[in-house]
C-alpha cells in the first residue's frame, strides 16, 4: 500500500491513524474521512464543472465559427470566475406568488441528483466512492430524481412557461427512460454483473462498443433526451417558452441548474465511457498508476461530452410529436429486439474465443442495423407516394 | 445505540412525519412532495436492512412515479389546488380509535414473533444479493408463478391504457 499505487487507501490509512492518535474513536475518526471523502468528491466535480463552463462556451464557439472567451486570462481561462462573481452579485429574484420553499429546493436538488451519479462512477480501479451491485439500476433512480426537480422548479415559480417546460421535460423523460433502461441491460448481462467497477473490469478484452454498438448508439441518444439538451431541449425551448422551467431564476440559483447541466452532460460522457469505452482501461495503460487510469477515464469522458456538445450544436430542435414518436414507434422496439439478440447471442456463443463472440456480435448489430435502415426506406417511400396522390407533384 | 439504530429512528421520523403531512396538507401539490420524503424514507429503511436492489427500486418506480401524479394534480384539479373546506368529518374520533386499535393489533402480533428482537446478519460482501434475487424471481421453484401472474396483470394494464387511449376507430 503506497501514495502511487493505492492513493485513497494510502490518505485514509494515514488520516485514521492520525485522528485515532489525536484520542478520538475508531468509528468516529472512519465516519470523520467518509465525509472527508464525500466532500473532496463533491468540491472536486464542481471545480470540474467551472473548467467545464469555459470547455462548453470555447467549443460552441468553434462550432459556430467564432473565437469564444479570450479576453481575461490565457485562452479565456479565467472567464468562468467573472461569470462566476456576475452570478452572485446579482440581484435574487423569488417572484411573491412562487411556493417559496419548493422554489428554493428545485436548484439544489437538480444539482444533487447530478452528485449523486458521481459516486459510482469508478475513476479507478481502487478510486471510488462506491461499488454498488446495483449501480445501473442507481443511475436511473438519480435521474428520477433529477426530472423532480424539474417539475418542482416549474410548479413553484408559478409561471406557465415554467409550468410548460416542466410538462414536456416531464414526457422526454418518462418515454427516453424506457430505451434507456433497456440498453443498460445488455452491458449488464455482458458483464453478469450491474456493478460499474465490475462492467469496466469484464471489458478488458474487448470494448462493449464493438460487441453492441447500436446499444451505445440509443444509450447516447437517450442520455441526451435525459439531459434535455438539443435536439431534445424542449424543456426550455428559448425561442417557444423562453427559457422554460428555469425562467424565473436569477443569480446563482440559476447558476445551480446551468452547473448541474453542464457537469450531468459530463458525467453521461462518463458513463458511456465507462459502460462501452471500457472505462479507465485503453490497452494496459491504465496499469501504471491509478492516477494514469483517472487521467485516462476524464478524457474518454471528455470525449462523450464533447459528442454530446457536437450534436448538441448541429442539430435542430424536434417537435414534440416527433420526439415521443421518435421514441416509441424506434428506440424502444428497437432496444427491446436488441437485448433479446444480445442476451440469445450471448448464451448460445458462450463456448466460442473472446475475437469470435466479438466478431459475430459486430456482424449481427450491422445486420439489424440495416434490416432497419431498409424498414425505414420503405416507409418513407411510402409516405411520400401517399403524398402525392393527395397533392401531385408541382402543385405545392 | 448503534449508529444504525440511529439511522432507523431517524428514517422513521422521516417516514411517519411526512405521511402525516401527505393527509394534514391543503395543497395537492405539498401532497405529492411529502409523499416523495416518505418514499424516500422507505428507501433508506431497504437501504439498512442491505437489500439495495429494493432501496434503488423503490426510487425509480414509486419517486419516478411521483412526477406523474404531480402532473394529474396539475391538470386535472381546480386552479387554486387548495382545499378550503374541513379536514375532518364529524365521525373523526370513531376512525381515530380504530385505526389506535389495528396499530395495537399490529404491535402484539410483531411482538409476539420469535424473532422480534434480533439483530440483521451482516451479508458478507463477496454474496451476489442482486443474482440471488433474479434467480429466485425465475426459478419454477421460487416466485416464477408470482413474478409471472404479475407480468401478465401488468401487460393486461397496459393493453386496456392504450385501447382506451387510442379511442374508437372511425368506420
Amino acid at each position: 500500500m503506497n501514495l502511487w499505487n493505492d492513493p485513497i487507501n494510502f490518505i485514509a490509512g494515514w488520516l485514521r491513524a492520525l485522528l485515532t492518535g489525536w484520542g478520538l474513536s475508531l468509528d468516529l475518526a472512519k465516519i470523520f474521512i467518509m465525509l472527508v471523502g464525500v466532500g473532496v468528491l463533491i468540491v472536486g466535480s464542481l471545480v470540474l464543472a467551472i473548467f467545464l463552463v469555459w470547455v462548453e462556451r470555447k467549443v460552441v464557439a468553434r462550432f459556430q465559427d467564432r473565437v469564444g472567451p479570450n479576453r481575461i486570462g490565457p485562452y479565456g481561462l479565467i472567464q468562468p470566475f467573472a461569470d462566476i462573481i456576475k452570478l452572485i452579485i446579482k440581484e435574487d429574484i423569488t417572484p411573491t406568488t412562487a411556493d417559496k420553499v419548493i422554489y428554493n429546493l428545485a436548484p439544489v436538488l437538480a444539482l444533487a441528483s447530478v452528485l449523486f451519479l458521481w459516486a459510482v462512477l469508478p475513476l479507478a480501479s481502487n478510486i471510488y466512492g462506491v461499488d454498488l451491485n446495483v449501480a445501473a439500476l442507481y443511475l436511473v433512480a438519480a435521474g428520477a430524481l433529477g426530472t423532480l426537480a424539474i417539475i418542482m422548479g416549474g410548479w413553484a415559480s408559478n409561471n406557465k412557461y415554467a409550468l410548460l417546460g416542466a410538462f414536456r421535460m416531464v414526457a422526454t423523460m418518462i418515454s427516453y427512460e424506457i430505451p434507456m433502461v433497456v440498453v443498460l441491460l445488455i452491458p449488464t448481462l455482458l458483464a453478469g454483473t450491474m456493478s460499474f467497477r465490475g462492467i469496466v473490469e469484464s471489458q478488458a478484452g474487448a470494448w462493449y462498443v464493438l460487441m453492441a454498438p447500436l446499444a451505445m448508439l440509443i444509450f447516447l441518444i437517450s442520455a441526451v433526451a435525459e439531459l434535455g439538451r438539443a435536439p431534445f431541449d424542449l424543456n426550455e425551448a428559448e425561442s417557444e417558452i423562453i427559457a422554460g422551467f428555469h425562467i424565473e431564476y436569477t443569480g446563482m440559483k440559476f447558476g445551480l441548474f446551468y452547473a448541474g447541466e453542464l457537469l450531468h452532460a459530463f458525467t453521461f460522457g462518463g458513463f458511456v465511457a465507462l459502460l462501452f469505452f471500457g472505462g479507465y482501461q485503453f490497452f494496459g495503460l491504465e496499469k501504471l498508476g491509478p492516477l494514469v487510469a483517472v487521467t485516462i477515464f476524464l478524457a474518454k469522458a471528455m470525449f462523450g461530452y464533447w459528442v454530446i456538445m457536437w450534436i448538441k450544436y448541429t442539430m435542430p430542435r424536434i417537435r414534440i410529436d416527433h420526439l415521443l414518436a421518435f421514441n416509441w414507434k424506434f428506440l424502444t422496439p428497437l432496444a427491446l429486439i436488441l437485448l433479446v439478440v444480445t442476451a440469445l447471442l450471448h448464451k448460445l456463443l458462450a463456448g466460442l474465443p473472446l475475437w469470435g463472440i466479438t466478431l459475430i456480435m459486430f456482424l449481427t448489430n450491422v445486420l439489424i442495423a440495416w434490416v432497419t435502415v431498409e424498414i425505414l426506406r420503405a416507409y418513407g417511400r411510402k409516405q411520400r407516394q401517399a403524398e402525392e396522390v393527395l397533392a401531385p407533384a408541382g402543385q405545392h | 445505540m448503534t449508529a444504525s439504530q440511529i439511522v432507523f429512528l431517524l428514517s422513521a421520523a422521516l417516514i411517519i412525519g411526512s405521511a402525516l403531512m401527505v393527509v394534514t396538507t391543503r395543497k395537492l401539490v405539498h401532497a405529492a412532495l411529502w409523499l416523495v420524503a416518505a418514499l424516500f424514507g422507505v428507501a433508506i429503511l431497504y437501504g439498512l436492512l442491505e437489500a439495495g436492489f429494493l432501496a434503488v427500486v423503490q426510487v425509480v418506480v414509486y419517486i419516478g412515479a411521483i412526477a406523474i401524479l404531480f402532473i394529474f394534480a396539475v391538470m386535472l384539479t381546480r386552479k387554486e389546488m387548495r382545499d378550503t373546506g374541513p379536514q375532518t368529518r364529524r365521525s373523526w374520533p370513531l376512525a381515530a380509535l380504530l385505526g389506535l386499535l389495528v396499530l395495537a393489533g399490529l404491535v402484539f402480533l410483531v411482538l409476539d414473533m420469535p424473532d422480534v428482537a434480533r439483530t440483521a446478519v451482516e451479508i458478507p460482501a463477496e454474496v451476489d444479493t442482486v443474482g440471488a434475487l433474479g434467480q429466485a424471481l425465475v426459478s419454477p421453484e421460487a416466485y416464477a408463478l408470482p413474478f409471472e401472474v404479475a407480468s401478465v396483470l401488468l401487460l393486461a394494464a397496459l393493453i386496456g391504457a392504450v385501447y382506451i387511449a387510442s379511442g374508437q376507430k372511425k368506420e
